[in-house]
């Protein structure tokens, strides 16, 4: 494979729908990975636009594209409202704490109800692994997961594929093949760590994890990474350092016995970092807890912390992910 | 309803407790009368088997509804009744009512919750619920946690000379686990826990049946720690038994991809070294019942996300194909398939039924062991189609059935 440009080359991907023939992206799992590299390159132009002056295309106007968040969010639900905006869809948010899910409907009513208004995508976020594939198969347009319980949370894992793409390109690095990335925290409950898990695998990277045993998932080996539950040796020649959130809730004696207990032990501090790769990037899905899995020295470091590029490439992946799931609906040629 | 007419049913092949052979039953007055050598009276009544299988009507230890469809589509004549009822089988009028609730052409034993609203905390009136009906003390869906409740419920049972069916599964390890901790419940991200938990609860269980001397079945052991655990014991003489459901032995988790909630079930399907291990105590007489575990659960209960789905299956239509599976693949000979669907648990219940031997109550099924037929969760005769086996095929119907004597359903 030669290198990647930044818009797709012809004849790269199988022709029209070929390239990309799921109805919804339900997980990181589905996919091919001629696949996830098909979605990093279409979102390319979209890097392009959103960092022009005037943001805005029509390719989806007149479409209605409902993002129901069963789960609050601020950041992907604001990314996912952006990414359809920019595209000149119509965007409604659905947040759970106003729907009739308070009052007792079951998700399937609930899916039934969105499918009924006739949308032409849904992007959903649910607490239970699982949710989005069971609403999915009840509703006749395309569903984009936007985080299920402990499942995935593909466009994440996307965005942190692409974000990872742009910053090795930039030190005159290609592809991701052979780079080893440490994913340290909360393994267990993250669909971020699932997803990417998966995609980093797919695109040739080395993965480790890292957590204490209570935090890490039941036979994670099978998946094909390297288990840790020493933070300095998960770090020791890692190019890349992929930090979740440590969730505050799950935190007071349950499974670790405070904050600054787990920062003493996973914290990523500019000591620690000093134990992976030179010039190692840091990353991080947000939201932050600075001062516990990771210091805002680290954080803020201008040449290693790419968190704020993740951010942005989010908007471009939603837009990119938007764009080919319609693509159907919208009758684009190769694609009806 | 009372058998009017002696019934001889003739040319089959008879399954009983010492093996399989050609012969005649003859039943009268609602009791076995002969097994084998039986001749023919004036004025029976004659059934031609046509050398299918004579076997005694199963007795289903432990179902969670009273679904006389599907328990005559499988054969079941006699089923224990679980005290997770709405509300609970706490109470001896409870008990006397839902022993009634089956008759003429099914008998429902009632097992009494061990615990007042099955909390595991104070007491039931046993002895009340024992004299209203009641066959064995359950704890219910859940365990036990409190050793001391534990150890005094064991004690009294005992006293009363009641078996208590106890469902083995550590609560704190197992949390809030809607699967076994395994490489499919990390790839779903579904809150699992160890398989460990069974082990824990049924050693502490054993060690204070075997303290106290009462009779314990672990309703459904699943995992290849418990499993050892229990032949251990019975090797020592703790009066122990085990049980399982057919999902355990016939499907691991693999059957939980693309979260089909119908493989939700409580203990969750386990990895594939502990169906192997179930089969192996199949075979070697660790496990002493094969239940349904019928539950059926309609689509507000099952079309949900799989953590959020109630556990259960309807399982009374495809326990004696799945028991023959067994026999097909030479695990289990015939006549143990039958000790496990109704020779032990009417054993365990006490009641004169489960064989075919003389004096026995006259329930009977007539069986092709051969028949295909393929389990469709769209077509069954249970009140909800929640089967985890949808699609598979599945060979043995009954054909006849006679609850006392009394041919059912005409």
């Amino acid at each position: 494979m030669t290198s990647t440009s930044s818009t797709p080359a012809p004849g790269r991907y199988p022709a029209g729908a070929r390239a990309f023939p799921h109805r919804s992206l339900l997980g990181i799992g589905q996919l091919e990975t001629h696949e996830i590299l098909y979605l990093l390159d279409e979102a390319e132009q979209w890097v392009d636009l959103n960092r022009q002056s005037k943001k805005h295309t029509d390719r989806l106007a007149g479409l209605t594209i409902i993002n129901a968040f069963f789960e609050n969010s601020t950041r992907t639900l604001l990314s996912f409202e952006i990414a359809g905006k920019r595209l000149g869809a119509d965007v409604v948010n659905m947040h759970a704490a106003q729907s009739s899910v308070k009052k007792g409907e079951t998700l399937i009513d609930t899916a039934m109800t969105l499918n009924a208004m006739r949308v032409d995508a849904i992007v959903i976020r649910h607490g239970s692994s699982g949710a989005v594939q069971l609403i999915a198969d009840k509703v006749a347009c395309p569903v984009l997961n936007a985080g299920d319980g402990q499942h995935e949370h593909p466009t994440q894992a996307l965005l942190d594929a692409l974000a990872l793409r742009h910053t090795l390109r930039a030190r005159g690095r290609s592809e991701l093949n052979g780079l080893v990335v440490t994913i340290c925290g909360d393994i267990l409950h993250s669909r971020v760590a699932r997803s990417n898990i998966l995609c980093l695998q797919a695109l040739g990277a080395v993965v480790r994890v890292c957590a204490p045993p209570a935090l890490m998932p039941a036979r994670i080996e099978m998946l094909g990474v390297e288990a840790y539950h020493d933070f300095d040796a998960a770090l020791a020649g890692a190019e890349v350092v992929m930090m979740l959130r440590l969730q505050n809730e799950r935190m007071e004696g349950q499974f670790v016995p405070s904050p600054r207990e787990y920062r003493h032990l996973f914290g990523l501090t500019p000591e620690r970092l000093a134990r992976a790769a030179p010039d190692a990037i840091v990353m991080h899905p947000g939201p932050m807890n600075r001062g516990v899995e990771i210091d805002s020295t680290v954080a803020d470091l201008p040449d290693r912390s790419i968190i704020t590029e993740q951010v942005e490439m989010g908007v471009a992946i939603r837009m990119a992910c938007l764009d080919v799931l319609t693509r159907r609906a919208r009758g684009v040629e190769g694609w009806a | 309803m009372k058998q009017a007419r002696p019934l001889a049913i003739t040319g089959g092949r008879l399954v009983t407790p010492d093996g399989v052979r050609p012969g005649t039953l003859r039943c009268s007055g609602g009791r076995i009368e002969t097994v084998g050598d039986a001749a023919v009276q004036d004025g029976d009544e004659i059934v031609d088997a046509g050398g299918r299988l004579i076997a005694p009507g199963l007795v289903d230890f432990g179902v969670f509804a009273i679904d006389k469809p599907a328990f005559h589509f499988g054969g079941i004549t006699r089923a224990a009744l679980m005290p997770d009822q709405a509300p609970p089988l706490d109470h001896p009028a409870r008990v006397r009512f839902a022993a009634a609730s089956g008759k003429p052409d099914l008998w429902v034993h009632p097992l009494a919750a061990a615990t007042a609203a099955l909390e595991g905390g104070q007491l039931a009136e046993l002895a009340l619920m024992r004299d209203a009906g009641a066959k064995a003390v359950a704890t219910g869906r859940r365990w036990i946690g409190d050793s001391g409740v534990m150890h005094r419920l064991l004690q009294y049972a005992a006293m009363l000379g009641l078996v208590v069916v106890s469902h083995a599964e550590d609560e704190g390890l197992a949390g809030n686990a809607a699967a076994t901790a395994s490489e499919m419940a990390t790839r779903l991200g579904l809150p699992s826990a160890p398989a460990e938990a069974e082990a824990l609860a049924a050693a502490r269980d054993i060690a204070l049946a075997e303290m106290t001397g009462a009779r314990l079945h672990l309703r459904q052991v699943t995992t290849a720690a418990a499993l050892d655990l229990v032949r251990a014991a019975k090797q020592r003489g703790v009066a122990v038994t085990a049980g399982v459901t057919p999902a355990h032995f016939m499907l691991s988790d693999l059957a939980l991809k693309d979260f089909r909630t119908f493989a939700r079930l409580s203990p969750p399907l386990r990895e594939e070294a502990d169906r192997q291990a179930v089969l192996e105590a199949l075979g070697d007489g660790t496990i002493d019942v094969v239940a349904s575990g019928h539950d059926p659960r309609g689509p507000e209960d099952k079309r949900r996300p799989f953590a959020d789905a109630a556990p259960g299956m309807a399982g009374a239509e495809t326990l004696l194909a799945m028991v023959l599976t067994l026999v097909r693949d030479g695990v289990i000979s015939l006549e143990r398939a039958f000790d496990l669907v109704a020779r032990n648990p009417a054993r365990l219940l006490g009641v004169a039924a489960g064989e075919l031997a003389p004096g026995a109550e006259a329930d009977i099924a007539l069986i092709d062991p051969e028949k295909p037929w393929v389990v469709d969760s769209g077509k069954m005769a249970a009140s909800a189609g929640n089967t985890p086996f949808d699609r598979q095929p599945a060979q043995g119907r009954v054909i006849g059935l006679w609850k006392g004597g009394v041919p059912v359903g005409g």
